[in-house]
């Protein structure tokens, strides 16, 4: 494609480098976890990793496709914690989950689309909108309960004890299942489908992806309907993984997803980045989680500490890169 | 024509209240809703030599939110944003109550009543909440990260360690003067009220009588065109994260001293939202360049009015959130391009009717 527009094609590496910088980080620091501590270095914890931050990873692939297109969307915290509200409340109440479920994920969905109308159809900046959003979904969870609400319905213990065993302990639950699942749905999405490249037109510039005949007002509405529709089904993740539903949950998320989308390597001005670079982007936050567990003495406090030094060090990386890039043309 | 002429004070100040209309009108009516259903709502008494009541309580509550609101104003004014304020409060809130316990979190009661400087206490707070503020500032000015991303960077680190600090405690004191700041009172009216209007004067002073304000306000509005112009937009920039650093410090100041314990994880949660919000009720566009400060007073007012009106009308806190979203989408349609466009339209319509 690029050859065809005239321009020199760049190597593999320099194509993927904002991939494979964060697969290195991880693989690193994957590796030193396995010299400093004993048992770090078996799949057991790599797949914990992904179950564990399953609920977190499913908001950042919707985040990633919301980035990559120039915007940006607060809410993915509250409505996960919304969604497994509303499951936890629907089960008390003894309904179904083939209907539970569906109703839930419609909430999510719906909530996203009409942000995304919000912001095509008034022009309203998606920072604010998507903070409304936010307080919105926070404050109809608190409505529904203030207190965490117990789920015991057969279906979603089933799911939460089911899984693929490995040796020594290792299982790939339904979580991480799911969450895999996403990350190959929206990489599909992205690079071979109409919708991922007008999410990279937009991001590049908005003004030109319009006047290129490209539907941008449909796919803006789209984008956010995905992202929410991407916090749906980590809330229902989230209801498999606790087996409860709190309004408080999930609280400070959105900025966790946003530092794992930008830590894998998608530029936070859009047009660039990839949903691969973001699982390698959670998975780096997961083990410094991890690290931090393993080690023992470390206060947790010191995670959020560690990904704000991360954060701070893959944006200039960031930084540096676009210079560089700019330079070479 | 001479358009420097200075206006007489009164057409300004009715200019001023021209250009705020409508967040006033919506503050208005809200009063006048509690006048008539809420018994009671504006009766202040004096009880042991200071005034109490809804109103009172009103203002109190509104104090720390304005106070960070103003500086999220300049900042909102400068094309940028702060996200890291409640973040920075709960430092300047760790750090004071950990001065005054002398560093230590180890004991959980407080041993008697501590003697420790005010003075130091404030330098220490605001220092570092100062100090927070130049880190925003050079990462936005000098490295040129956009403002949201380089402030969430020290939204998540900030928490976490204002957390380290009181090792995750609730960590309470004993230290009169410092309470003072927030449950204290000066002429029978609480001190938070003094500490808001004493910030207000104070940034109303920077703006309107140093160039700072014009240098702001052309910043915001067209960046490139003020550094060829000779503003130095760096230097703005970097003043007026460190103003809002300095502003936040201030309201985690007052939130300590208000419930007399300091705890990491909740000083100053949501209030990045809250002050956005008064700022943008207030009238302050989020694309920059114009900015006003009596907005953003009306704006923090018009929202706590609105949660202490829920409260009073006994609905569940928990639907609070639920309003303040309500209230930002209206705002958003209100000042949307498209709904400004249908008016300005129909107004030409009707000037034409009238003319012909």
């Amino acid at each position: 494609m690029r050859e065809e527009l005239g321009y020199k094609k760049d190597s593999f590496f320099r194509r993927n480098l904002t991939i494979i910088a964060p697969a290195v980080v991880f693989v690193v620091f994957f590796v030193i976890g396995g010299i400093l501590f004993d048992k770090f270095f078996t799949l057991r914890v790599l797949l914990n990793l992904l179950t564990n931050n399953a609920f977190l990873g499913l908001a950042a692939v919707g985040l990633t496709v919301v980035i990559i297109s120039g915007g940006i969307d607060l809410s993915v915290g509250a409505v996960i914690s919304t969604t497994a509200m509303i499951i936890a409340v629907l089960d008390g109440s003894g309904m179904s989950p083939i209907v539970a479920v569906p109703i839930a994920l419609l909430f999510a969905t719906g909530l996203g689309c009409l942000m995304g109308m919000m912001i095509q159809y008034f022009d309203s900046p998606p920072f604010i909108v998507t903070l409304a959003g936010m307080f919105f979904a926070r404050g109809l969870g608190y409505v529904l309960s203030l207190s965490s609400i117990p789920i015991d319905g057969e279906f979603y213990h089933a799911m939460s004890t089911a899984g693929i065993k490995f040796e020594g302990g290792a299982k790939l639950t339904v979580p991480a299942m799911i969450f895999l699942f996403m990350v190959a749905v929206t990489w599909f999405l992205l690079k071979h489908t109409k919708f991922g490249r007008t999410c990279y037109a937009m991001g590049g510039g908005q003004q030109s992806a319009f006047l290129m005949g490209l539907p941008v007002a449909r796919t803006k509405i789209l984008i956010y309907t995905f992202s929410g529709f991407c916090s749906g089904i980590g809330g229902l993740v989230y209801v498999f993984y606790t087996l409860s539903g709190y309004g408080l949950a999930a609280l400070g998320l959105e900025l966790q997803a946003i530092a794992s989308v930008v830590i894998g390597g998608t530029l936070l001005t859009g047009g660039f980045g990839s949903v691969i670079g973001t699982l390698f982007g959670v998975g780096i936050k997961g083990t410094i989680q991890t690290f931090i567990t393993f080690q023992g003495t470390l206060n947790v406090y010191w995670t959020p500490i560690f990904v704000g030094v991360l954060l701070f060090i893959f944006i200039l990386l960031q930084k540096v890169f676009v210079a560089t890039t700019r330079r070479g043309k | 024509m001479n358009n420097y002429t200075k206006a007489s004070f009164v057409t300004r100040f009715l200019e001023g209240l021209k250009a705020i209309q409508w967040p006033l009108i919506a503050l208005v009516v809200i009063l006048l809703f509690n006048l008539i259903f809420t018994p009671g709502f504006f009766e202040i008494e004096i009880k042991d030599g200071r005034l109490t009541g809804s109103l009172m309580d009103l203002l109190k509550r509104a104090s720390p939110r304005l106070i960070i609101a103003l500086g999220m104003t300049l900042v909102i004014a400068t094309e940028g944003i702060d996200v890291s304020v409640g973040s920075i409060a709960a430092i300047a809130g760790a750090l004071a109550v950990l001065t005054i316990r002398g560093g230590d979190i180890t004991y959980l009661a407080t041993q008697g009543t501590s003697t420790v400087p005010m003075l130091l206490i404030i330098v220490v707070a605001l220092g570092a909440a100062a100090i927070c503020g130049l880190f925003n500032g050079i990462l936005i000015a000098i490295v040129k990260i956009q403002p949201i991303i380089a402030t969430l960077i020290l939204m998540v680190a900030g928490r976490g360690m204002a957390m380290l600090f009181t090792g995750g405690y609730v960590l309470n004191y004993d230290h009169p003067t410092y309470e003072s700041l927030g449950i204290g009172d000066w002429f029978g009216i609480p001190v938070p009220i003094f500490l808001a209007i004493g910030t207000f004067l104070l940034i109303w002073l920077v703006t309107t009588r140093t160039p700072m304000g014009l240098l702001i306000q052309s910043t915001g509005g067209n960046e490139t065109a003020s550094r060829y112009s000779g503003t130095n937009t760096k230097v703005v920039k970097i003043i007026v994260y460190v103003m809002i650093g300095l502003c936040s410090g201030l309201a985690g100041i007052i939130f300590t001293a208000d419930v007399q314990s300091a705890d990491a994880a909740f000083i100053g949660l949501w209030i990045e939202l809250e002050a956005i919000l008064a700022v943008v009720i207030g009238g302050t566009a989020m694309t920059g360049g114009r900015y006003s400060l009596a907005g953003t007073v009306v704006g923090a007012l018009i929202i706590q009015t609105l949660i202490t009106t829920l409260l009073t009308r006994a609905v569940p806190v928990q639907y609070t959130l639920i309003f303040q979203a309500s209230v930002v989408v209206i705002v958003l349609i209100l000042q949307s391009p498209k709904i400004k466009e249908l008016a300005f339209k129909r107004r030409a319509r009707k000037e034409a009717r009238s003319h012909a």
